[in-house]
């Protein structure tokens, strides 16, 4: 390529190093546009000055501190809390159940039905906000705990669906069906045999609940009242004028919060195939 | 991985499953199918049956131009998806060892992080005195910043960055399905590199591709919250459009014909190209 005297095969192997080298720069390249616009506003957050500026000059925890400071933000981040927590149990409960009847229960409609229960994936979240902060104001449950709850159940069931029922796959129905002969009911049974072999997919499907009612925006944006707005409710409509680093500060908060979650649910995700590889399956 | 058992190996009887499904159905009936039926029904009635409200859409140049823009911007998100994300899932689906880690922690942690965070970002980055902007002024390139939020611009640069991860999965699901030996029997017989890939690899993955492609659109055309953040009120796509009438104009009877047009094309579509979307493909058991 460059000097005249190199052999054809050193040049191949010249040509097929720089390619090589052009495509992990690619990867690179192509990898650095999916993170790097994430995380830049984590050295923002830690900005000292009021407005936002990158690099920061001097690093503070100003911002944390006034975000737990502020009461209208602790407000808003304990209700987000509440919300979370109380619809990944929801969640769970209501998926599980689901799950169990859908891999035990239905053989004919399963299609169908699983695609109905996955519908709150399909239909587009400014529909459904829309929808809810219309319906659920005429039932006098907009802005309440219980219209979050019920709202980010909806959209976080499928999940949990998802993962519980491919974990009951991987169970062998035949074990219940012993425990049943030597005596146990059928509730028992599935309470002390299939029930403990499904507990780490549980786990994870309520991480997921938890993670997707935490994160939500859209269902929030409409259902939010006065005292009662979801902290990415909050964040949404004060980056609109808030230009200090506190906003920068508020979604370093939240993705610190989703990728423990996110580590969690690799590290359960990860133990469980340990263990399942030892069982046999 | 053990195949259900006989006939009746482990089955609940009918009245069991039914009492299993009924607090998830009650769920979707109460907190999804009403509501959204409540919200669309509206779209008919006046006093009567009425098709005026969907007259009325019909008759807007400016929706005609919001349905056209919503149309192209996420066509050419689908697009500019596919060209950036095709070749990471290439290496997703090839790299081993801590490399690989690397590569799938790029594309997982985006998709666990909240949309409103990442479409934050770009707010942050484009804005008047943004990074951006001062990385061009600093350069020398520009003197004055460019207006660079709220245009079509950024809205398409920041959703095809936030709904990338939806289209580098399905990928990875089907390349990682193929086996490599399939690519090197094609060398052996003489293909160079590229056309290995052209003749063997590249089929075998539509199935992903396709996947993807639908997700990516399907997602694009009922985007809210970075269109919103970054598209403003200049930059109307369908979804800030359904949020405009109710919270700005209280038309939910027009809110209502947008949402059930914007729902119909999002299940006709689903519907046609169930196969390319069954679920596995993204959650990666294909």
């Amino acid at each position: 390529m460059h000097s005249a005297g190199v052999n054809g095969a050193a040049r191949g192997l010249v040509l097929t190093r720089v390619k090589r080298v052009a495509g992990v720069a690619l990867i690179v390249v192509i990898l650095t546009f999916l993170v790097a616009p994430i995380f830049i506003v984590v050295p923002v957050s830690f900005g000292s000055e009021r407005f936002l500026q990158f690099p920061p000059k001097d690093l503070t925890w100003r911002w944390y501190a006034e975000f737990f400071r502020d009461p209208e933000w602790r407000a808003a981040t304990i209700f987000s809390l509440q919300v979370a927590t109380l619809t990944a149990l929801s969640a769970t409960v209501v998926g599980t159940l689901a799950a169990v009847a859908l891999v035990r229960g239905v053989h004919r409609a399963r299609r169908a039905l699983t695609a109905l229960m996955l519908s709150p994936i399909i239909v587009p979240n400014i529909v459904l906000g829309v929808a809810l902060y219309l319906s659920f104001a005429q039932v006098g449950i907009s802005g309440s705990l219980t219209g979050f709850v019920l709202a980010h159940t909806a959209l976080s069931v499928p999940f949990v669906i998802l993962t519980v029922s491919a974990a009951l796959h991987r169970v062998d129905p035949s074990l219940e069906l012993a425990a049943i002969n030597l005596g146990a009911n059928r509730f028992d049974a599935f309470r002390l045999i299939t029930l403990p072999l499904i507990a780490p997919a549980v786990l994870v499907g309520a991480l997921f609940a938890f993670l997707i009612s935490f994160d939500e925006a859209v269902i929030s944006f409409f259902l939010s009242g006065v005292g009662t707005k979801t902290l990415p409710r909050k964040l949404f409509e004060n980056t609109d004028f808030d230009i200090s680093p506190l906003i920068p500060a508020v979604a370093t908060i939240l993705m610190s919060v989703s990728l423990v979650l996110m580590g969690a649910i690799q590290w359960i995700n990860r133990m469980r195939s340990r263990s399942g590889a030892s069982e046999g399956a | 991985m053990s195949a259900p058992s006989g006939p009746s190996g482990g089955r609940l009887s009918r009245g069991t499953t039914i009492l299993l499904l009924s607090p998830v159905l009650a769920l979707l009936g109460f907190s999804l199918f009403w509501p959204v039926a409540n919200l669309v029904g509206r779209s008919f009635f006046d006093e009567g049956f009425t098709l005026e409200h969907y007259r009325f859409v019909y008759e807007q140049p400016l929706y005609w131009r919001v349905f056209g823009r919503t149309f192209w911007i996420s066509v050419w998100c689908c697009v500019l998806a596919l060209l950036i994300g095709y070749p990471v899932a290439y290496a997703m689906a090839r790299t081993t060892g801590w490399r690989g880690v690397v590569v799938a922690a790029c594309v997982l942690v985006p998709l666990w992080i909240s949309i409103l965070v990442r479409s934050y970002a770009w707010i942050f980055l484009l804005q008047r005195n943004g990074v951006v902007n001062d990385v061009l002024r600093d350069l020398g390139i520009i003197e004055r910043p460019l207006r660079l939020l709220y245009t079509e611009g950024a809205v398409l640069l920041a959703m095809t960055h936030v709904l990338l991860p939806f289209m580098i999965l399905p990928i990875y699901a089907t390349l990682r399905g193929i086996p490599r030996d399939l690519e090197k029997a094609a060398r052996n017989l003489g293909a160079g590199p590229f056309r290995a890939f052209w003749t063997v690899t590249l089929p075998l993955s539509l199935p992903g591709v396709s996947a993807g492609v639908l997700f990516v659109f399907i997602l694009a055309i009922g985007f809210y919250i970075t269109p919103a953040l970054v598209g403003g009120p200049r930059t109307l796509m369908i979804g800030t459009l359904i949020a405009q009438q109710v919270t700005e104009l209280l038309n939910w009877r027009v809110a209502g014909a947008v949402s059930m047009i914007l729902l119909a094309i999002t299940l006709v579509i689903t519907i046609v190209f169930q196969r390319a979307l069954s679920i596995e493909k993204i959650s990666g058991n294909a």
